[in-house]
């Protein structure tokens, strides 16, 4: 063999530094006209620099490939500015959100939050005094009930689906896709007509937790369906070819290989209810101190303690609630992010 | 369904008769000197140089040469997973749309590389028309719009539809059978029909070259003949490359057949030549045990 | 063993697996578990039929096309049923508003996005936007309710000034008395906010079912992104993407603590969209809840089913569209 000189892969296709430039330059000159043309004419603010940087570099860039490329490829430009400008709509409020949420929140944040309750304080004492603490351990409390009712449920419907596929099976998606819809204050209204008034007559953590299933259970049974869908058919054959009964496989091989996945189902069942507010303002009753009996006694949460911060309305108390809004959003993250790493570890495994 | 089952039957009957090596140069032979006129080399119209393609960090094709000459039919044959329809997506730049994929080396079109910065890739692909293993016409369109597609999707002005539409469903034999409802929609048609309405849906912006991944092999034998025919019609006007796994259509249909072959590593071209001499006379071995069905 | 010579076939023998007890019992708890969410939706239309009863009768169809609320009490404290009055006209006509600004706006938004998302971005940046379009999905409306109170009303306001300056002749764009501040535009944008995560999603999987050798045919014939989009992939996806988009209007139409913060809620029936008056169903419930006496929960029990039959019927529809775009190649 005579020796080869190397031969490194190319991505002839990617754009060249050439082209780059050239994007460059016309993006440039699109924030330069939009300046200009912002501080020339009556236009003020973000939105004139906005809509001005839009359709200036949607023009420099149609031009410069209708001239170049020709007009097909001129339409292409177009196209991408405006997909790109949708794009950007869609995750500009994420961003803005998120901003006003740290911006606000942070000065709300301080360590006897995590310790204290609101027993001995109002929403419009100075910051620095009461804290979360019935409002966490309330959520907590509220999120186990909701959690102990509905994976049972959901699990057992995802297993109907994909485990028994028996005679529902078209029927039960429907129901679940139709539950998943139910609103919320909707799910509030039937506990408390179903529940409260009827038997309990008195406002409690458990009455919360039950309205919230009913918003929880649809997010589970279709996150675990699906789950359950990637297990293997062999795994399944395989459990059944051993002897085992149609029980035993899916106990003991298929939903311990979907185990990951089920924890996921759960955790974004978790995010989904965590921040609900309406039910919780009908049922719980919403009480300052710390309540570790769902069964009695009002009991708090964090949205029910932004709501109401953020009613009173004192400089304070809207302090307090964007506080709590931190609070509830860095658990909402947590799981989110949790989630999202476990479905990711699952799929390259 | 009775026809296509006695033309299978023809061909099974052709392979357990006589021994396969002359079979098939035969075959060729036949093709050969049945030609109208022989075959008219016009020049060079593509060349594949050097060519290497990654997907990855995997390399699957290494550095393969090969001249397609204008007015002929060239067959790629080779077993699964050598890279046949990975070197023609290099032809005509559609394998750059697989995430990860690279490639090295130069593909020239009447002397002009299609890789070089700033060519415009859509024109490329209106010059090197390509035909895919399933038939796939647009569901939502009808016939004839689907033939005329090409145009609407390039945006280029065409003086007299209706001729070309004509044209185009003539060349690819399939004018007689649809002239009367060319409303219809395409998924209408057969399998077989809705390939060669591919066909002239490609032949519709005039392209140079027609690249054809194995674009029988879902279809019945007696499809596979039509498109055939179709093949050895247009051959005159335009260079094509088609990749098959059916020796027999390449021995049929082609004028030059390259062998492509991947020993565990990427795929390489082991030899290439007239097709009558790979299959009666190859020089490799390996080409020989494949076209004798050996092995692959 | 020699069969008697006969020309007839064996019967078929019948394959019957008696399935053992323990998987009986399996499945039939499985079903039973199942079958919940049947329960669970029988449930909620019995129970707020049978709370909000009395009121739907003695209202009638009043209940709906009627848009007064007025409790009257008689001498003795007790509901006058002659003169009170409970319609929700004003309130669904809200309802409908509200849903429909957030569709309009965010179904060309989330339609571009999941085009970007899928056809145009780099893996990378794909990958990080989906990341994040998801995680808006799961951002607790409480939250989209005071980030459009505090931060989008001041510059929605704005917005709103220029839309009735230049488009005011439009009846719908009218503002009068002139008060910009909470009205159904900016309820319907902060929606729109909510729902766009929820079709865009759902744009991108229906677009990401485009047949690949459909795509590839167009590419072929020197198609340039674009002109594939719109041959291809939008033909594909209309279907999926309207009940994506119907989908978001359930939504938007149940929404409660996300209105109730940014909208006025007024009780009259409000066609001005940028003016500050309106109200959706689902936000007068928590209003009215409150201070409402027990004939007055009644009905906002009414009410509720009202709701819950609107959203169910949406929801149905777009679940209907969406699956059978999903299957057909068309």
């Amino acid at each position: 063999m005579t020796d080869k000189r190397v031969v490194r892969p190319e991505k002839p296709w990617k754009s060249s530094p050439k082209q780059r430039l050239v994007s460059a330059l016309i993006f440039l000159g699109a924030m330069l006209t939009s300046y200009l043309l912002v501080a020339a004419t009556p236009m003020n603010g973000k939105l004139a620099y906005f809509l001005v940087f839009f359709f200036a570099f949607t023009l420099f860039d149609f031009i410069f490939h209708y001239l170049t490329r020709g007009i097909a490829l001129a339409k292409d430009a177009v196209a991408r500015a405006v997909v790109a400008l949708g794009i950007s709509l869609a995750v500009a409020p994420i961003v803005s959100i998120l901003a006003t949420v740290v911006i606000r929140g942070y000065k709300g944040i301080h360590l006897s939050l995590f310790t204290t309750d609101m027993k001995l304080n109002s929403v419009s004492d100075p910051i620095d005094q009461g804290g979360l603490l019935h409002a966490i351990s309330g959520t907590a409390i509220l999120v186990l009930v909701a959690l102990l009712i509905s994976v049972p449920l959901g699990i057992l419907t995802a297993v109907y689906m994909t485990e028994v596929k028996g005679r529902f099976v078209r029927p039960i998606k429907f129901l679940v896709q139709a539950m998943s819809g139910v609103p919320s204050i909707v799910a509030g209204l039937f506990i408390l007509s179903a529940f409260i008034y009827p038997i309990t007559k008195a406002y409690s953590g458990f009455a919360g937790a039950l309205a919230l299933s009913i918003l929880m259970i649809p997010t589970i049974a279709r996150t675990s369906e699906e789950v359950l869908l990637l297990i293997p058919n062999d795994l399944r054959e395989a459990g059944v070819a051993l002897g085992g009964t149609q029980w035993r496989t899916v106990a003991m091989v298929v939903v311990p290989a979907a185990r990951s996945g089920l924890v996921t189902a759960m955790i974004l069942g978790i995010a989904r209810i965590a921040g609900e507010t309406a039910p919780v303002l009908l049922l719980t009753g919403g009480g300052d101190s710390v309540n570790g009996n769902p069964f009695s006694g009002p009991m708090g949460s964090l949205p029910f303690y932004i709501w109401k911060s953020y009613a009173v309305g004192t400089e304070e108390s809207v302090t307090r609630a964007w506080a709590g809004i931190l609070v509830l959003l860095v658990i909402v993250l947590v799981l989110f992010v949790s989630a999202r790493v476990m479905s990711e570890r699952r799929t390259k495994s | 369904m009775n026809d296509a089952s006695n033309a299978e039957k023809n061909m099974e009957n052709a392979m357990s008769t006589q021994p396969l090596v002359s079979s098939l140069g035969d075959v060729a032979k036949n093709r050969f000197d049945s030609r109208s006129a022989p075959a008219q080399v016009q020049g060079i119209g593509l060349e594949a140089r050097g060519i290497h393609a990654w997907f990855g960090d995997r390399l699957v094709l290494e550095d393969l040469s090969l001249d397609f000459w204008s007015g002929t039919v060239t067959a790629l044959i080779g077993p699964s997973g050598c890279g046949k329809s990975t070197f023609i997506r290099t032809l005509n730049r559609m394998h750059e749309f697989i995430p990860g994929a690279a490639m090295a080396g130069h593909v020239l079109l009447n002397g002009e590389d299609v890789y070089a910065p700033g060519v415009d890739v859509t024109k490329i692909r209106l010059k090197i028309g390509m035909v895919f293993q399933k038939p796939n016409p647009f569901p939502s369109m009808t016939i004839s719009e689907n033939v005329l597609a090409g145009l609407k999707l390039a945006q280029l002005k065409v003086d007299n539809k209706d001729d070309l539409l004509e044209e185009c469903l003539e060349r690819a034999g399939l004018w007689t059978e649809v002239k009367d409802r060319l409303g219809a929609y395409g998924g209408s048609l057969s399998g077989g029909q809705q390939q060669r309405l591919c066909i002239a849906r490609s032949l519709a912006v005039r392209p140079e070259v027609l690249l054809m991944d194995e674009p029988c092999s879902s279809l019945d034998p007696g499809s596979t003949l039509k498109i055939e025919e179709t093949i050895s019609h247009l051959s005159s006007s335009m260079t094509i490359i088609i990749v098959t796994h059916n020796m027999q259509q390449a021995a049929r249909v082609s004028d030059y057949t390259a062998f492509f072959l991947s020993e565990g590593g990427p795929g390489r071209m082991v030899e290439v030549g007239p097709t009558g001499e790979i299959f009666s006379r190859p020089k490799d071995q390996r080409t020989e045990n494949y076209v004798t069905g050996r092995f692959g | 063993m020699i069969l008697p010579a006969s020309s007839q076939l064996p019967a078929k023998r019948e394959i019957t697996t008696k399935p053992r007890l323990s998987d009986r019992v399996f499945a039939w708890i499985v079903t039973s578990g199942a079958l919940s969410s049947l329960l669970i939706l029988g449930l909620i239309f019995f129970f707020l039929t049978y709370q909000g009863f009395s009121v739907l009768r003695s209202q009638g169809l009043h209940f709906i096309t009627g848009s007064n609320w007025q409790v009257i009490l008689d001498a003795a404290g007790n509901i006058d049923p002659k003169q009170t009055e409970f319609g929700i006209a004003a309130m669904l006509v809200g309802t409908i508003l509200c849903a429909l600004i957030a569709i309009v706006i965010a179904l060309p938004i989330s339609v571009l996005a999941a085009l970007f998302l899928n056809f145009f971005a780099p893996p990378s940046v794909k990958k990080i936007m989906v990341a994040v379009v998801d995680l808006m999905a799961a951002f607790p409306s409480i939250l989209f309710g005071l980030w459009g109170f505090f931060v989008l009303m001041p510059s929605a306001e704005y917005w709103a000034k220029l839309i009735n300056r230049y488009l005011g002749f439009i009846p719908f764009f009218q503002v009068e008395p002139p008060i910009y501040t909470r009205s159904p535009f900016i309820a319907g944008l902060v929606l729109a906010i909510m729902v766009i995560p929820i079709i865009t999603s759902i744009a991108r999987e229906v677009f990401n079912q485009t047949p690949l050798d459909r795509i590839q045919a167009a590419y072929a014939l020197g198609a340039t992104r674009w002109a594939m989009i719109r041959a291809v992939v939008l033909p594909y996806g209309r279907s999926g993407v309207i009940g994506g988009a119907m989908l978001g209007l359930g939504r938007a139409m149940g929404e409660t603590v996300a209105v109730y913060t940014v909208l006025n809620v007024v009780y009259q029936i409000n066609w001005h969209v940028l003016l500050g008056a309106g109200g959706n169903v689902a936000s007068m419930i928590l209003l009215k809840f409150g201070e409402a006496g027990p004939d007055e929960i009644k009905a906002l029990m009414a009410a509720g089913l009202v709701l819950f039959l609107l959203t169910l019927a949406v929801n149905s529809l777009a679940d209907l569209i969406v699956r059978r775009s999903g299957g057909k190649g068309r």
